[in-house]
């Protein structure tokens, strides 16, 4: 029998690893997320945690292990037990239905926040101009910017910034959701409007991936918390008893750092 | 001594200073000014310039109908080097070994020997290559017509000019992609953009803004190039044209004044359209707000700042997040945005 879609994990990691030349970054990283599921990654800098993000949606190449979304292999297909890199245009298609928030938000500079969010579902999807528009100028109300639709990137916080690039991510309806650091580039005023919307996303039901430094947010709208270090996954499980109860003395020392 | 204004704020009255002066800064520009004046007035009256002979020739038919084609050898040629230039600028970025190479030496070539003699050569052309044969190798052609037939004088002279240019500006144009910061290509790569849409959406319009200024160098320094096509042999531009007139009037002087004037008129539009080029491409970067009336940037960063009361360092959560933005647009502006 096929296990209905809903029993599929959406991120299955199995033994990922992942080196640039001689530096081994991932070190047989194995994890699951499930549907709807908020993980937030936790590490200090250099632990791996951004590019383990990264191989999510195939920026990065893994070097050994199996990743896949959505019941679907990362990067590859899989004949006869054999591996066949994918073309880029099957790699593309993957990466559709993954939105990827950027630490410096990367907004296209040359577009307004409304051409920003219009881009992607017209060049990739092919989709009619009007409609894009109207879910466009939604997006951005949703989070809370449907004033600055015209505004250039240059004109806006780093705040709002991120924001539209939220919404640039969910404009392509992807059913996965990766932050890499989304507000370790913001003043730290700016950092509370961010959080909200991600939070609304959480609640909604966005399956997400979440690279942050963020402990309170992590407490209280994670479903899970790993703790990474030095490309291995030391630690995970329910953030707040992660956080009240560190079972490894890596862990704790991060944390009293941290918190 | 301070006022008190409506509100109650004591503000400073303005200062009022003797502005500093700048009397060398004036001596200066008055002697150049007189020596501009004397040299004006010098060669008004020299009779070597002969501006009677200047103004008959100005608008001459021949020198008019020269000047034009100049302007074709120079639009032809550039826009030829322009898609030549980039596409050997991003062969020259391809991760393909062979591509890459071919890029390489074509460089190599195109810019290491003067345009003139690679003028010279394409004049050679139809003695070195005397039929144009299209077919299979070692077979009776189907096609085949004499190379100076198909390739004519004017026709060397933009595929010269071309050729040569593209090599300069594949350099400019690979300058100008990797002035854009790696983060656009990725976070369009991340949207399922493909490698091509990422290049002509997102990389090319924003390296506009670096490779225009060098461009609009590369087309002025190309209008004046043409005058080099006398190299394969084509006469009928500008330069070449004004020339072969002086030969036979002996006006030398007032012909190279004619040229230079019309060469001025041609490069001075050029610098015109430049600057509304760049203007277009710094699009989002160089210009102002929209709405300066609705700017209040400060009101946009204060209301949203405590929104997100969690206590950090306790085991437990101590506080109910509140109602967020997103769950309900219509009620949404607390984050100040207007």
């Amino acid at each position: 029998m096929v296990a209905s879609v809903s029993d599929i994990p959406m991120v299955v990691a199995d033994r990922v690893s992942k080196s640039f030349g001689s530096n081994e970054v991932l070190k047989s990283i194995s994890l699951e997320v499930k549907r709807g599921e908020v993980m937030c990654l936790v590490g200090p800098s250099g632990s791996g945690k951004s590019t383990f993000l990264r191989c999510i949606n195939h920026l990065e190449v893994v070097s050994a292990g199996r990743l896949s979304v959505d019941g679907e292999l990362i990067g590859y297909r899989e004949v006869n037990d054999k591996l066949y890199e994918m073309r880029p245009k099957e790699a593309a298609r993957q990466r559709r239905d993954i939105g990827m928030v950027f630490q410096r938000f990367n907004l296209f500079p040359h577009m307004t926040a409304l051409q920003n969010v219009m881009e992607a579902p017209i060049r990739v999807k092919g989709l009619s101009r009007a409609g894009v528009e109207t879910n466009a100028r939604a997006l951005l109300a949703r989070v809370g910017l449907a004033e600055r639709a015209d505004y250039y990137p240059a004109h806006l916080s780093g705040g709002q910034q991120q924001r539209v690039a939220i919404a640039r991510a969910l404009a392509m309806e992807p059913k996965l959701m990766l932050f890499d650091e989304p507000t370790s580039a913001l003043d730290p005023e700016l950092v509370g409007e961010v959080l909200d919307v991600m939070q609304g996303l959480a609640r909604d039901g966005m399956t997400m991936i979440v690279v942050t430094h963020e402990m309170g947010f992590a407490r209280e709208v994670a479903d899970s918390l790993v703790f990474m270090d030095g490309g291995v996954v030391v630690e995970s499980g329910i953030p707040t008893e992660v956080l009240a109860n560190p079972q490894h003395n890596r862990t704790r020392a991060f944390l009293s750092k941290v918190l | 001594m301070t006022n008190t204004t409506a509100t109650g704020v004591k503000t400073e009255p303005g200062i009022k200073a003797i502005r500093l002066r700048h009397p060398w800064r004036n001596t200066f520009a008055v002697v150049l000014l007189l020596i501009v004046a004397l040299f004006v007035a010098d060669a008004a009256m020299r009779p070597a310039y002969d501006w009677p002979a200047v103004g008959k020739y100005l608008f001459d038919q021949r020198i008019s109908q020269a000047a034009f084609i100049t302007l074709q050898l120079t639009v032809y040629s550039m826009v030829i080097a322009i898609i030549l230039g980039v596409t050997l600028a991003i062969m020259r970025l391809s991760p393909n070994a062979v591509v890459n190479s071919i890029a390489w030496v074509y460089l190599w070539i195109f810019r290491g020997t003067p345009v003139y003699v690679q003028l010279a050569f394409w004049g050679l052309i139809g003695t070195i290559y005397q039929t144009i044969d299209i077919g299979l190798p070692f077979t009776e052609p189907w096609v085949s017509f004499p190379t100076r037939v198909a390739l004519s004088a004017f026709i060397l002279a933009i595929v010269g000019l071309a050729l040569n240019e593209a090599a300069y500006m594949a350099e400019i144009v690979r300058a100008g992609l990797l002035s854009v910061d790696n983060g656009q290509e990725e976070a369009a790569t991340a949207l399922g953009m493909s490698w091509f849409q990422t290049m002509v959406r997102i990389v090319v319009p924003q390296s506009m803004r670096v490779i225009i200024p060098p461009a609009g160098n590369e087309v002025i320094s190309m209008l004046k190039t043409t005058s080099l096509v006398t190299a394969i042999p084509f006469t009928l531009e500008l330069y070449t044209r004004s020339r072969d007139i002086a030969a036979v009037t002996f006006d030398t002087v007032p012909m190279l004044i004619v040229a230079s004037i019309w060469y001025l008129f041609f490069t001075s539009i050029l610098m015109v359209g430049q600057y509304f080029l760049e203007k277009r491409f710094a699009r989002g970067i160089g210009d102002r707000r929209p709405d300066k009336k609705t700017d209040d940037a400060t009101a946009s960063i204060t209301g949203a700042a405590t929104s997100f009361p969690y206590v950090v360092g306790s085991g437990q959560p101590t506080v109910v997040p509140p109602p967020i933005a997103s769950a309900d647009p219509p009620t949404d502006p607390p984050k100040g945005d207007r």
